[in-house]
């Protein structure tokens, strides 16, 4: 391996973004693919198709047989609210080797005190979210209960593609939240993907259990995402 | 913490920037009960250290002895292992599966 195309491949994770280094096993020739490069590579279909499952393979061109790297960022939690569930949350997801940050404008709750786990950030999602970049590797998940603080982000969330976008609150609650956000000018096609109420139906209770149902779900969403709908084109 | 594919990737390039002799070992398909996935790496030194795993301790000992080869000569190579190649009376995957591992050299 050139060392040259090791070190873009570092570069391009420590960014957080996605890449593909393509090894042709017969001769050893190899290049390294981003998004940015993907349409123009003889491979592209393939190449696109990798990014999308994140899962390292052989592939075959004609008579090629060719390896394909593909390094995807690490799973990441960015979680609005430094409740209860997020508290519990924490812990959990570094168990999961899920990266985790929690954002929540009020002072008294976004503490380091209640977070010993993960980075707390006691800022409005509106100027907080601008610099965590948002992508499709980014679980989104809204639980502050305010819609002033919650529907900034999911509509954040939602627009950069993220692959789980959760809010907590009832259906009804939730019937409510749609139409503010379909008033904001959010179609009905992009807020289906809030997962609402958030977590998997597993009759949840405490917030520790509450945050299993929600971690639950953001691996079956993300695990199984070869299944879901292709992220939104940038 | 157990060491994760994308240390060992990291290893290869901060062993190679500090002036070691370095190979990567990547494996490329499994067949049956093989322990570890497919993109699964080893880093080798020249001198026969390693980091990572490509098959969870039953072959690591030929796969080094393999790259400090393909150390010297660049010439990358595809190695099999399984119960049904001969090897295996050797070094075989006691899990009954089987893996091919691609070594290359970090130039």
């Amino acid at each position: 391996m050139r060392r040259d195309l090791l070190e873009k491949l570092m570069a391009e994770r420590a960014a957080r973004r996605p890449a593909i280094l393509v090894t042709e096993l017969d001769t050893g020739a190899q290049r390294l693919v981003t998004p940015a490069t993907l349409a123009l590579d003889p491979l592209a279909g393939k190449l696109r198709e990798a990014l999308r499952t994140g899962k390292s393979g052989m592939v075959e061109d004609g008579e090629t047989r060719l390896f394909l790297t593909v390094e995807v960022p690490p799973p990441r939690l960015v979680v609005i609210g430094a409740v209860h569930i997020s508290q519990a949350l924490a812990p959990m997801a570094r168990l999961a080797g899920y990266d985790m940050v929690v954002i929540d404008p009020r002072t008294a709750f976004a503490t380091p005190e209640r977070f010993p786990d993960v980075p707390v950030i006691a800022r409005w999602p509106d100027e907080a979210l601008p610099a965590q970049h948002l992508d499709a590797f980014t679980a989104l998940i809204a639980l502050t209960h305010d819609p002033k603080i919650d529907e900034p982000a999911l509509s954040a969330g939602l627009r950069a593609g993220c692959f789980y976008v959760g809010a907590l609150g009832s259906r009804r609650t939730h019937a409510k939240r749609l139409e503010r956000l379909h008033a904001l000018g959010l179609s009905a096609e992009e807020t289906c993907r809030i997962h609402a109420p958030i977590g998997l139906d597993i009759g949840a209770v405490s917030p520790g259990e509450i945050a299993v149902a929600i971690l639950a779900q953001v691996i079956g969403t993300l695990r199984r995402r070869d299944a879901a709908p292709a992220e939104r084109p940038a | 913490m157990q060491t994760t594919d994308d240390d060992v990737l990291g290893a290869a390039l901060r062993w190679r920037q500090e002036g070691r002799a370095v190979a990567l070992a990547t494996v490329l398909e499994t067949w049956g009960s093989a322990p570890r996935p497919v993109g699964s790496h080893l880093v080798i030194d020249g001198e026969g250290n390693f980091l990572g795993s490509v098959s969870g301790g039953c072959v690591e000992g030929e796969v080094v002895s393999e790259a400090v080869d393909v150390i010297v000569s660049g010439e990358p190579r595809i190695l099999e292992f399984g119960v049904a190649d001969e090897t295996a009376w050797r070094v075989g995957l006691s899990c009954g599966g089987a893996i091919r591992v691609y070594v290359e050299r970090v130039d």
